[in-house]
């Protein structure tokens, strides 16, 4: 074993690194300037870090360079979810700004865990070795653990962070036991070279190490994007958790666990195709039904949301069984307007709350719709284009994910995906109808904007709205992006 | 191959033995005298008073928690002090990048020091 | 003396029994920290799984992906102490049964 000095590219891994950077900031500014129920200067900062971190992807945007030995590229993919992972980053830090004091979490760590977690996204779409998947898997879990915990006091925030600790690492045990029996039956770590060993060794395609191997590492990344049959955790956690971290929870560890998931199945098991595409199929249609069905009964929005949030990981999968090049331009597509939508929803959700009162139930939106008239508008437009009603974002999205499935001549799929997306129509529309067609039973009284969450409405509207009007350029980029991935 | 066991084989049956001639031994020759105290399940020490299962101080689990996690960076520092000196040439920057690996944690030692983690009040 | 070599194949079916048994803990057992010694005994299989397989393959990426599992393990472990413990200040329970505030 030759040991050489691995080649060292500081510059591909430099949103990373400043993520990082401003984390620890964030950290000791916290501890050594703690100022109780004033400390939104600490989300200041860390939206600086963000931008900075943005700043810092234009650089390595059009290459394809790796870097420590293979273990890292900045490719199309990793940036394009890189920006993605920043967005919602940098919308969950708006919205914590006035939510964290409401709810006594506003202390460094909890800006900080927040960064750390977009490191381990960053991470994960970035890694092309197992090694650096399973880290960035991890650096983003555990500090999602913390967070889900972090109202120390609220026993459902507690519970929880108990229920996803467990469950997280059970799936973590399935994953790398997974990971093992891949290297041992290629014996690497680097996905391509996996990829290509694959390919010398056509006997391998029957070998029933490696098939296990991918089984389990269906079942590892089905828990962290939450498809049934491994979806238990998802509801129980998005209700405990802080609002701020249950849209985080929603939009980033998603599309972080569709980042790796495409990326490993994809770029090193893409000779399996024909055989996980059967259940992925499978996975596909009871994630989009059960998610849909399942929400349909909820009161508390915040529940409703975490089923739908099931149910649109079953349309990226549709996207995921297509395999087409439409197909996995769309999930990427799919998964940034899913970030604005979802982010929005939940931000409504916080801006009706107040401190020891959080009117999470739906029957709490009665008439909110004219008494504020703004929100009512902004909750309708994320709520249609979650449904998929044209011209928003949401029905872009899902356009293209079932065309691809047509496209790919999966034709039940793409008819079970709309039949589908028509059930969702009823329970998105429900908070619409409170909103604007029933009396309140109770007043709403004392509600506070908070300034950045108002900003991160707008943004999201804006984000909404600009996706479903000007598709073209974002899905060329997005087409452009998973050049050599395929 | 199996005669390389043999040895454990014959190992195995001089414990059992040893164990078993020193446990017939002691029951053969040895005199029992029982009293109150000998029949009672713990001969030593003294009955307890209250409660045996006590609470510990959170302090105790806090200090676990902190060891454990600075206890494991360990095993990062081993390979790299191996190898260490294979890096002709690159001393420095090897050199470099343990400062930065352990400047990081000083930075969340001196964290947990302003937390007051490490107080014992 | 000859010492007799062990195949690679039983130190794999070593680690796939101890994950077996971690699984079946994990999902049966009650104590939340027992549950989660059963998922340390699931990580602590593949390392077994990842040794053996960098040994027999002379590569060293396995106890390379060892050293991380380990540290992560201990991260893992130290998150799930401090949640065990929150989690016992608000409910004088850890029976995972016992922990269901929320339900569908």
């Amino acid at each position: 074993m030759g040991i050489t000095v691995p080649q060292i590219n500081f510059s591909i891994i430099a949103p990373e690194l400043i993520i990082s950077a401003f984390a620890l900031v964030v950290l000791l500014l916290g501890v050594f300037f703690p100022r109780t129920g004033k400390n939104d200067y600490l989300g200041y900062v860390s939206l600086v870090g963000i931008v900075v971190a943005f700043l810092y992807t234009f650089p390595i945007m059009g290459k394809s360079q790796y870097a420590f030995n293979n273990m890292i590229v900045a490719d199309g993919f990793g940036v394009f979810f890189k920006v993605i992972f920043l967005i919602i980053a940098f919308l969950t830090v708006l919205i914590s700004i006035g939510y964290a004091r409401r709810v006594d979490i506003d202390f460094g760590e909890y800006y900080a865990l927040i960064m750390f977690a977009t490191l381990g996204m960053m991470l994960m779409a970035a890694g092309t070795s197992l090694i650096t998947i399973f880290l960035g898997l991890e650096t983003m879990s555990i500090a999602i653990y913390v967070l889900a915990g972090l109202m120390r006091g609220d026993r459902k925030s507690i519970e929880s962070a108990l229920k996803y600790f467990l469950l997280g690492a059970f799936a973590t045990g399935f994953l790398l036991y997974g990971m093992a029996l891949i290297y041992g039956s290629t014996g690497t770590i680097i996905l391509e070279e996996i990829a290509a060993y694959i390919k010398s060794k056509p006997e391998l395609l029957r070998s029933p190490m490696i098939i296990m191997g991918i089984a389990l590492l269906t079942i590892g990344f089905g828990f962290k994007v939450a498809t049934v049959p491994f979806h238990m955790w998802t509801p129980d956690v998005y209700e405990g958790a802080p609002t701020s971290i249950t849209a985080f929870m929603a939009t980033g560890v998603k599309a972080a666990g569709f980042a790796g998931f495409i990326r490993v199945f994809f770029s090193a098991l893409g000779a399996f195709q024909p055989d996980w595409i059967a259940i992925m199929w499978l996975l596909a249609v009871a994630t989009m039904t059960v998610g849909n069905v399942v929400a349909i009964a909820q009161t508390n929005i915040k529940r409703m949301l975490a089923y739908s949030s099931i149910a649109h990981a079953g349309y990226i999968l549709v996207a995921f069984v297509a395999g087409n090049e439409l197909g996995t331009a769309s999930i990427l597509f799919y998964l940034l307007v899913y970030a604005f939508m979802n982010i929005g929803a939940f931000t409504v959700v916080i801006l009706l709350g107040k401190r020891g009162e959080e009117n999470v139930l739906i029957s709490d939106y009665a008439g909110i719709g004219f008494k504020y008239p703004l929100l009512g508008a902004s909750m309708t437009i994320f709520m249609l284009s979650m449904a998929g009603i044209p011209p928003l974002g949401g029905f872009m999205g899902k356009f293209y994910i079932f065309s691809a499935a047509v496209k790919a001549e999966y034709y039940w799929l793409a008819v079970i995906g709309v039949l589908n997306s028509a059930i969702s129509v009823y329970y998105y529309l429900r908070v619409t109808v409170f909103m604007y067609f029933r009396e309140p039973e109770r007043e709403i009284t004392g509600l506070t904007f908070s300034p950045a969450s108002v900003v991160a409405v707008i943004i999201s509207v804006w984000g909404v709205l600009y996706m479903g009007i000007f598709p073209s350029d974002i899905l060329a980029l997005a087409q452009r992006s998973i050049t050599g991935l395929l | 191959m199996l005669y390389g066991y043999f040895a454990i084989l014959v190992y195995i049956l001089i414990a059992l033995g040893f164990a078993g001639f020193v446990i017939l031994a002691s029951h053969v020759v040895g005199q029992r005298k029982s009293t109150a105290t000998k029949l009672s399940p713990y001969e030593c020490g003294m009955p307890t008073i209250g409660p045996t299962l006590r609470r510990l101080p959170i302090r105790y689990y806090i200090i676990a928690m902190l060891f454990l996690v600075f206890d494991i960076e360990i095993v990062f520092i081993y390979p790299w002090a191996v190898i260490y000196r294979s890096f002709k040439g690159f001393g420095f920057f090897i050199l470099g990048e343990m400062l930065v690996f352990v400047g990081i944690l000083i930075i969340a030692y001196i964290y947990v020091w302003r937390k007051g983690a490490l107080e014992w009040e | 003396m000859i010492i007799p070599t062990v195949p690679p194949s039983c130190y794999l079916v070593l680690g796939a029994i101890l994950f077996t048994i971690g699984v079946i803990g994990a999902l049966t057992r009650r104590n939340a920290i027992v549950v989660f010694m059963c998922i340390e005994l699931m990580l602590n299989a593949v390392n077994v799984s990842f040794i053996t397989l960098s040994r027999f393959l002379n590569s060293p990426h396995g106890v390379m992906f060892v050293f991380f599992v380990m540290a992560v393990a201990a991260a893992e472990a130290a998150v799930g102490l401090a949640i065990f413990v929150q989690l016992y200040r608000t409910r004088e329970t850890i029976n995972v049964d016992e922990i269901n505030l929320m339900k569908w």
